[in-house]
């Protein structure tokens, strides 16, 4: 996976409904219509949320006749990969506390 | 065994209303940094040089059992003022579990802004595959979930 590609895979994540649609699929395989009716959008809005999360590389899918399935596909993230994305979240969580840590220990004599 | 580079950058911005300075001192001052570095974690291996050329080096144990080595050289640091920005640039090496992880580099410009600080921190990076990679489906959605979870608590 290049890189702006695990960019766009947090960017399809920052979206409420395509994570219903992951946390479905976490669960097993889902034909579109299985995955749309839970959502209070019309069909082919919820396609248009599927489309960004198989950009990214998330979910794939395949027609049968007139079904079409869709699979999460966590083999797109090499371990290499994960470790970007962990090292991300380090920094995230580290710059929290320090956040945190300079609120705690601000000096009476600064406003 | 598969054997890989991922090469890698991104960039985390913060903004806090704290003076450029204070924000500096927790990264040079050892007894500030370990307060919000790396909390909760039994470490060992401590070498603490806030200086260009030194080398700081913490090895833990994570509550999960993972032992993670960090090893770096501080390459270039500038005091920020109250007006002049600063910076603290640092090439790094992760291990995890003895294996080899990543080679890294990472940039944290402290920059004045009203009423505080504006932090940029950019790392660049070459991630490594350094172990089998067995069972990486299952690891994979792990990973899935914990981005899931983190992204609904932001």
């Amino acid at each position: 996976m290049l890189n702006y590609q695990l960019d766009r895979t947090f960017a399809a994540l920052a979206d409420p409904t395509r994570r219903a649609m992951v946390e479905r699929l976490v669960q097993g395989p889902a034909t579109v219509s299985e995955l749309a009716k839970p959502l209070p959008m019309s069909l082919p809005a919820a396609m248009l949320h599927l489309k960004v999360l198989e950009e990214c590389g998330l979910v794939t899918s395949e027609k049968t006749g007139r079904v079409r399935t869709c699979r999460i596909d966590p083999l797109v993230l090499s371990q290499a990969e994960k470790w970007v994305g962990e090292r991300r979240q380090m920094w995230e969580r580290s710059l929290d506390r320090l956040g945190a840590f300079l609120d705690q220990t601000k000096p009476e004599d600064q406003s | 065994m598969s054997r890989s580079v991922t090469h890698a950058s991104f960039t985390i911005t913060r903004h806090w209303n704290h003076a450029p300075a204070r924000v500096f001192e927790a990264f040079a001052k050892e007894e500030a940094k370990r307060k919000w570095f790396a909390p909760g974690v039994e470490s060992f291996d401590r070498i603490f040089d806030f200086r260009e050329g030194g080398r700081e080096t913490m090895s833990g144990k994570h509550p999960d059992g993972k032992v993670s080595a960090f090893d770096c050289v501080y390459r270039d640091i500038v005091t920020p003022t109250a007006t002049e920005a600063g910076r603290i640039i640092y090439s790094y090496v992760m291990h995890l579990n003895g294996a080899k992880i990543s080679v890294s580099q990472a940039a944290i410009e402290i920059l004045p802004e009203a009423g505080g600080t504006k932090l940029v921190l950019t790392e660049y990076g070459d991630y490594l595959d350094g172990y089998d990679d067995a069972g990486s489906r299952e690891h994979g959605t792990n990973w899935l979930m914990d981005l899931l979870e983190k992204s609904l608590t932001d």
